[in-house]
């Protein structure tokens, strides 16, 4: 068991290149913050990216920042902060769901993480994941070539995207060694406007009346009875939450909500909550903050059509005992198994009854990651070309082999 | 035609095409193929009119099924596929072959599900990119990204390229408001990606195929993000003593935090020659000319446009106007959407370049401009999408001229090249096509863009599908499959643990 810690892109390569001469598999790891996420893997040596690390461009005029692979999404975030920046995608910390600590010293994970496993938050509504936000990216693949694609321009359609296609691939189809995204303005202000005690159906029928006006709502998500307080630690009580994410310059905000209000003036009692504690709400909502108990149950990331999700959840309620919340405008689910069952198979057929999307299991013992599929199985011909597109890159399967197997 | 070299015509290919015509007309019946020289000139181009050929034989399937089973015909035979939306594209994508089938999807018209609750729209690729807002507008929805040609572009095509449009630096390219889309391999099989959710599992194959150009799939579904049209919109026209002073307006409007509805400058050649044609009221004593268009609801638009203001005046702006109402902010916004036809009144004839640069390098490419254009001897025009740096610099030649076609192209190559000198890239928004696929070396290593070629390898392992695009140099998959591992000379116990 060697654990490789290189800290150039070119002791990267003769890594892989080695790995690929002898085929002896590798986990690509940066902070290993989201390690638990996917099959076990059983390799024998580790590639342990943490010590590539820095900002290596950021021109905010330009809206663009690149930096190493291994450098700290905490660092990038705090650099953004104080240039009145942001990614724009939220990215989630996995770290209070999978037992770690919120932050955990700057260890939640790194920039090429995020994009390997394409996150997001509670803005993707809005703004998209990683995957839209990423401009270029530098990476060797797993037969031990470094190759890049894209570049650090905001509009680029020369050859084909393979940036986005490094999104979500887990570490399987490359190693990234630089990455350069696209960074937006952070909001000048930011206020949420709450509808307290809806039940799903309800909600999910006063998010997408808010959706489909012209308040340009950031962020939408229903917290149900028994999780409302389990967001920013019971401040605003255990009613259930429908709460909607209005952000931009201060007039455009007042106004914006006053229309919400307006339009949504019927659906229940409101409240506004701004500034800070808006901000810990959506914090909370995007780290899956009221499952991280600390526990191991399964919990489940579950992403369909918003106007659908809900009434999967009704149906699976009927056969296992869960605890849900929605996000997303109700799109995306979070399901906490209140046993130690994850209902794969019960769950992903629902899904599929219920007009499609997909399921990841982002929290479940080892031996439930083993034996089950943790991200959504896709049918045959997709299956098929999936795993040709892995052959091209990774062709002795040395790259995080087995992972999202 | 000047020297681009296409894929050589399959012999065995020509000599069969009444065979293969015939088969065609068993799996389209009908209307559906088209295979008189007569009738296929209709087809031999697209909107980069420099290059024609007429293809092998025109088909128009109507079914996912037709479609399938064309490919697997095609495939099976090793007979080559050009597919085809409506054939705007600029950079010569849908480009016929003269030994492959025009697969053409206009007869994929309709639009299949309107769906507010989940603000999508679920349509056929030969529906145009206008057809899809216009399907929604009367409840106040529209779909965001408008390429200039959207009256006619199919959102099929607008997959294939990854379309932009005069306001993607606040609502995003194609690839950002696509959830989902049905396609057929060149093997015939049937896959979708994405869907009424967010995010595809797996691989993100929806990324790759946005963009992809017609090399990796035909699109037969799409499922797009459609939004509530903003509130208001108004539009602030400014002028500039020179670019630099513009160029550091729109780095300032950023830098403050605002990022406009849309964002285009104008360089002096190409606001003369509009005024000229469309008498929008342009200032004609300035170098450069900023139109800022705000939206969203008119407490924020009013509110921006103050800021938008102070920041001109600050950068040195000569004139600055403010839209007092929609007809005004229509006339602000008339001279720039008639750039290229009003560049056509001065010139014979245009070629319209399309690369993308970081915004601060916009005073030294326009100046490396001047120089290339002296260099030439051609006139060029410049309108810039300014928010995102993507530049389209329309050369003046004139095609009766011998050589001067050659020569235009020649300069485009050098501009483009400038662009990637100073870290932008080939094309912003056109495509590589066949216009520059040729200098994808400029951009990219053989590493890189045999990377690229692998991942065609995974979809069309037989390089059947729209082959002589894209890529300037085609190489079987077997090669490059091929690994070259020297084993033994990195050996284990040497390594370095870093």
């Amino acid at each position: 068991m060697t654990t490789f810690t290189p800290a150039t892109s070119a002791e990267i390569l003769s890594t892989v290149q080695w790995a690929a001469a002898e085929e002896t598999p590798l986990e690509i790891l940066g902070h290993g913050s989201r390690r638990g996420i996917g099959r076990p893997q059983q390799t024998e040596h580790t590639l342990d990216l943490s010590k590539l690390t820095g900002v290596t461009l950021y021109e905010p005029a330009e809206l663009v920042l690149s930096a190493k692979a291994g450098t700290p999404l905490a660092e990038i975030e705090q650099l953004l902060t104080e240039n009145g920046q942001q990614f724009a995608f939220e990215p989630m910390d996995y770290g209070p769901l999978l037992g770690g600590e919120p932050g955990q010293g700057g260890k939640n994970g790194t920039i090429g993480g995020v994009l390997a496993s394409n996150l997001s938050g509670p803005r993707r509504l809005k703004a998209g994941a990683a995957r839209d936000h990423i401009l270029g990216i530098s990476a060797v693949s797993g037969r031990g070539e470094a190759f890049k694609s894209g570049g650090r321009v905001v509009k680029n359609v020369t050859g084909y995207d393979l940036s986005k296609l490094m999104a979500n691939s887990w570490g399987t189809l490359a190693v990234l060694t630089d990455v350069t995204f696209k960074v937006l303005p952070a909001a000048e202000t930011e206020v949420t406007l709450a509808i307290r005690g809806l039940l799903d159906d309800a909600a999910v029928a006063a998010m997408a009346l808010a959706l489909g006006s012209s308040a340009e709502v950031s962020s939408a998500a229903h917290l149900p009875e028994r999780i409302a307080a389990r967001v920013a630690g019971g401040k605003h009580g255990s009613d259930a939450a429908t709460l909607l994410r209005v952000e931009g310059f201060g007039p455009s905000v007042v106004y914006r909500i006053e229309a919400l209000k307006q339009l949504l003036g019927k659906a229940g009692p409101l409240e506004e909550i701004a500034g800070e504690p808006s901000k810990t709400i959506w914090r909370d909502i995007r780290d899956c903050t009221p499952f991280a108990d600390g526990g191991a149950r399964p919990v489940w990331r579950v992403s369909m059509a918003p106007s659908e999700a809900h009434h999967m959840v009704m149906a699976l309620r009927m056969q296992a005992a869960v605890d849900a919340f929605y996000d997303w405008q109700g799109g995306l689910v979070w399901l906490s198994m209140r046993e130690d069952d994850p209902e794969a198979d019960l769950l992903r057929g629902l899904i599929r009854k219920h007009g499609g999307g997909h399921a990841t299991l982002v929290r479940a013992s080892a031996p439930h990651r083993a034996a089950l599929p943790v991200f959504e199985p896709q049918p045959p011909h997709l299956a098929a070309l999936s795993a040709r597109l892995k052959a091209e890159f990774d062709p002795k399967q040395i790259l995080n082999p087995g992972r999202m197997a | 035609m000047s020297g681009l070299a296409m894929p050589k015509p399959d012999a065995e290919t020509m000599r069969r095409r009444g065979e293969i015509v015939a088969d065609m007309r068993i799996i389209v019946p009908g209307e559906g193929v088209v295979d008189t020289a007569n009738e296929m000139r209709a087809f031999e181009s697209d909107g980069l009119t420099a290059y024609r050929q007429l293809p092998l034989v025109v088909v128009l399937p109507e079914t996912v099924a037709q479609v399938s089973r064309v490919l697997k015909y095609c495939n099976d035979r090793n007979i080559r596929v050009v597919p085809r939306g409506s054939g705007t594209s600029l950079s010569g994508g849908a480009l016929p072959l003269e030994d492959a089938v025009l697969l053409v999807m206009s007869r994929f018209n309709r639009i299949l599900a309107i769906d507010y609750p989940n603000r999508i729209v679920v349509a056929q690729p030969g529906v145009t990119n206008l057809g899809i807002t216009i399907a929604v507008e009367q409840e106040g929805f529209y779909y965001a990204p408008d390429p200039s040609s959207q009256i006619a572009c199919s959102i099929g095509g607008n997959v294939a390229e990854n379309s932009g449009g005069v306001h993607c630096l606040k609502y995003g390219l194609t690839a950002n408001n696509v959830l989902g889309i049905e396609m057929v391999l060149m093997n015939g099989e049937v896959v979708r990606l994405g869907g009424s959710h967010l995010d595809q599992e797996g691989y993100d194959l929806l990324g790759v195929m946005t963009g992809s150009e017609g090399l990796l799939g035909v699109v037969t579904e799409v499922t797009v993000r459609i939004l509530k049209k903003p509130e208001t919109a108004r539009a602030l026209l400014i002028g500039f003593p020179t670019s630099e002073e513009g160029g550091q307006c729109v780095a300032d409007i950023i830098g403050a935090g605002i990022i406009p509805g849309g964002m285009e400058m104008m360089d002096r050649p190409a606001i003369h020659a509009a005024e000229d044609f469309v008498h929008a009221g342009y200032p004609l004593d300035v170098e450069a000319l900023l139109i800022v268009e705000l939206d969203g609801p008119s407490v924020e638009v009013d509110h921006l446009i103050g800021l938008v203001e102070a920041i001109a005046y600050k950068n040195g702006s000569t004139t600055c106007r403010i839209s007092q109402s929609e007809q005004e902010r229509l006339s602000f916004w008339a001279g720039r959407k008639a750039a290229f036809p009003a560049v056509g009144r001065i010139s014979p004839d245009y070629y319209c370049m399309d690369g993308t640069i970081p915004r601060k390098e916009l005073p030294r490419v326009l100046a490396g401009m001047r120089g290339l254009s002296e260099k030439y001897g051609l006139g060029v025009a410049n309108v810039f999408h300014a928010g995102d740096g993507n530049l389209h610099p329309l050369i003046l030649y004139d095609a009766n001229v011998p050589g001067e076609l050659d020569k235009a192209e020649s300069f485009g190559a050098d501009i483009l090249r400038l662009c990637v000198e100073v870290g932008g890239v080939l094309t912003g928004e056109h495509g590589v096509g066949v216009e520059k696929r040729d200098l994808m070396p400029e951009m990219f290593n053989q590493i890189d863009l045999d990377q690229q070629m692998r991942v065609k390898c995974a979809f069309d392992p037989n390089h059947l599908l729209n082959p002589g695009k894209v890529f300037p140099q085609l190489r079987r998959c077997a090669e490059l499959g091929r690994m070259h591992v020297h084993r033994g000379q990195v050996a284990f116990p040497d390594i370095p643990r870093f």
